[in-house]
């Protein structure tokens, strides 16, 4: 590449960068709006709900409050009294746990984090892989059983799913415990690894299983269509077996768009892991978000809501930008 | 979606011709079969009867019956057409939405399109669920909230589809005799655009209602939706938990399987469909 071609694509990549931030950085205003829209119109005051854990408040103390959350101003006027709060880190009181929504999320993220990327990285390779198999037979009996089994997959509901793991292997089979991330009463420093993995293994199990449907049938077709393109062909010609094919040819062109949708793939992750969580009583960000919109506790159903979407905007962030990084076509459309 | 012509293999060689109506024969067989069911099992499977409770399938309740001796059977069936007359209304609302909005946005001024297609994004990165969650609380669950959630979760995908198509046809020669007569925009969109997306729409529609249907009795389950008296699929999983940890295994299995075939049978034709309309498109 001349020098000159080399300046041109870095300050390509440079707006690129760049507007991808900035979109992502409205995307995450938007929802922050279009969620304090919703609460504001819901049964519960938002801000009100600051202040709701603090009983022994006096008449005095709820009119400052008041006036420093700007309650008496108008809508407009309240999103940016809320939003500025949001800003500096201070996500306000859980009503229901009586203690700050960072210090209840920040409990529960790790549980969900670990529940949700053994899942993500279960699901990638898992489907990856049935989906390379499914596309070198297709037609085939292999491809038929992956195909079947990926159709039934995206047609089960994931709470389903996980009612029967637990039926049959919690209940039936007695294998694994029936929930929570550790044998109950027992506290949580004490808890051995085995008995996390235990708990832990059903959960990721539904939610890895639930995950396989969408790579599996995108992969066999992205390798449908390497198989059939004319270096394929040749490399055929050449006397390559499909061991080789595929690692030569297979692979390398359709590992990305693999790694791309699982990115893109946040969201989907985020509402299994609501249900998952919620069948097996798993303490994570989802089955306390049930449990927060159930009760009314409006700050810490804000503050997930928040954080789960500003989660998804990033993991397609990473996906385009995956994307612009390995096809320059991307990049250089407006 | 891939724009990619995928050449004729030997699955595609092999597809039956009858696949399509058969599809669709089965699918409407189903839900005839789910309609008439529902209207006509009377209400004596769901008093509660302590005679027999958590029977396990026999003929005279082939379902079983439940921890109140309901029978599952009739609670099944009206759950199913309650999600399906659900699924309806909003894969419904969904598919005026994108259909309205994805023309709107290929004909609209460059900054209408663009705002759309924020909105799009904006829709596309908050995780449903969540979402959903966040509308049945505001609106206070019931039928307007699943209805009103789901249906703003998924019109996203169709409407991209549409605004692609309709893009296409923008500057087609019959779409510029029109605007040189002095046709309005909203004239063009209805008389020209709009019977041209038509098929687009429908298989859209088809291929929305599992993913509404699913999404329906997930939030049931959670308990967002309908009141605890109500025969729903969600409702019947979510209040037989204790009892499917307690070995009566009917009453996990067939409120989910007869969901999972529904759910199923949609989906396969909504397939079958789509490929009907763009050949290009191979089927699983």
């Amino acid at each position: 590449m001349s020098p000159r071609g080399a300046r041109a694509d870095t300050a390509g990549v440079a707006r690129f960068l760049a507007v991808r931030l900035l979109r992502f950085a409205t995307l995450l205003a938007g929802v922050s709006v279009l969620a304090f829209a919703l609460v504001l119109n819901s049964p519960v005051d938002p801000i009100q709900a600051y202040i709701g854990a603090d009983v022994n408040i006096s008449d005095e103390q709820l009119a400052r409050l008041r006036e420093y959350w700007g309650l008496d101003g108008s809508p407009v006027e309240r999103y940016f009294a809320w939003a500025s709060a949001m800003a500096e880190g201070n996500l306000g009181v859980s009503t229901l746990y009586k203690a700050p929504v960072a210090a209840v999320i920040g409990e529960r993220f790790w549980a969900s984090f670990a529940l949700m990327g053994a899942a993500w990285m279960f699901s990638g390779v898992i489907g990856y892989a049935l989906g390379v198999v499914a596309a070198f037979h297709r037609g085939r009996l292999a491809d038929r059983i992956i195909t079947g089994y990926s159709y039934a997959l995206s047609s089960t509901p994931a709470f389903w799913l996980g009612i029967v793991f637990l039926a049959v292997f919690a209940v039936w089979l007695g294998w694994f415990p029936v929930g929570l991330a550790g044998p109950h009463g027992v506290p949580a420093e004490e808890v051995t690894l085995t008995q996390r993995l235990r708990h832990f293994a059903l959960p990721v199990a539904t939610l890895s299983l639930i995950g396989v449907a969408n790579i599996a049938m995108h992969t066999r077709e992205r390798m449908t269509d390497v198989l059939h393109s004319d270096y394929v062909l040749f490399a055929r010609a050449r006397g390559e077996l499909n061991r080789s094919v595929f690692w030569n040819h297979g692979l390398r062109n359709s590992i990305v768009p693999a790694i791309t949708l699982q990115f893109a793939y946040f969201a989907e992750l985020f509402g299994g892991s609501v249900l998952a969580e919620t069948v097996f009583s798993y303490p994570g960000l989802g089955s306390t978000l049930t449990a927060a919109a159930l009760g009314g506790d409006v700050p810490l159903l804000l503050g997930i809501v928040l954080i789960s979407s500003a989660f998804v905007f990033a993991g397609n962030t990473v996906a385009d930008l995956i994307n612009a990084a390995i096809d320059p076509r991307v990049r250089t459309s407006p | 979606m891939s724009a990619v012509t995928i050449p004729v293999t030997a699955t595609d060689a092999r597809r039956r011709p009858g696949a399509l109506a058969l599809s669709l024969a089965g699918t409407g067989a189903l839900v005839a079969a789910i309609a008439a069911g529902s209207v006509l099992l009377d209400g004596a499977g769901l008093t509660s009867n302590i005679a027999s409770r958590l029977l396990p399938p026999s003929l005279e309740h082939p379902f079983g019956t439940d921890h109140l001796g309901r029978d599952m059977f009739t609670r099944v069936v009206k759950g199913l057409a309650l999600s399906m007359g659900i699924g309806l209304l909003t894969a419904l609302l969904s598919t005026v939405v994108s259909g309205i909005l994805g023309i709107a946005a290929a004909l609209a001024a460059r900054w209408f399109d663009n705002a759309i297609s924020w909105l799009i994004d904006l829709f596309i990165g908050i995780p449903h669920l969540i979402f959903m969650i966040l509308i049945a609380f505001t609106v206070g669950g019931g039928i307007p909230g699943i209805v009103l959630g789901i249906a703003t979760t998924h019109w996203m995908a169709l409407a991209l589809l549409v605004r692609a198509d309709t893009k296409q046809l923008r500057d087609a020669g019959f779409v510029k005799v029109s605007r040189g007569l002095g046709k309005s925009p909203l004239f063009i969109a209805r008389k020209h655009l709009l019977p041209l997306a038509f098929p687009q729409l429908m298989v859209g529609f088809v291929l929305m209602f599992p993913h509404v249907v699913l999404h329906e009795a997930a939030l049931t389950f959670l308990g967002f939706g309908f009141s605890p008296q109500t025969p729903a699929i969600g409702i019947l999983l979510s209040e037989g938990m204790p009892h499917i940890l307690s070995g009566n295994w009917w009453l996990a299995a067939f409120p989910g399987l007869t969901l999972l075939l529904t759910v199923l049978s949609f989906a396969r034709l909504g397939d079958r469909l789509r490929s009907r309309l763009d050949p290009r498109i191979p089927i699983g």
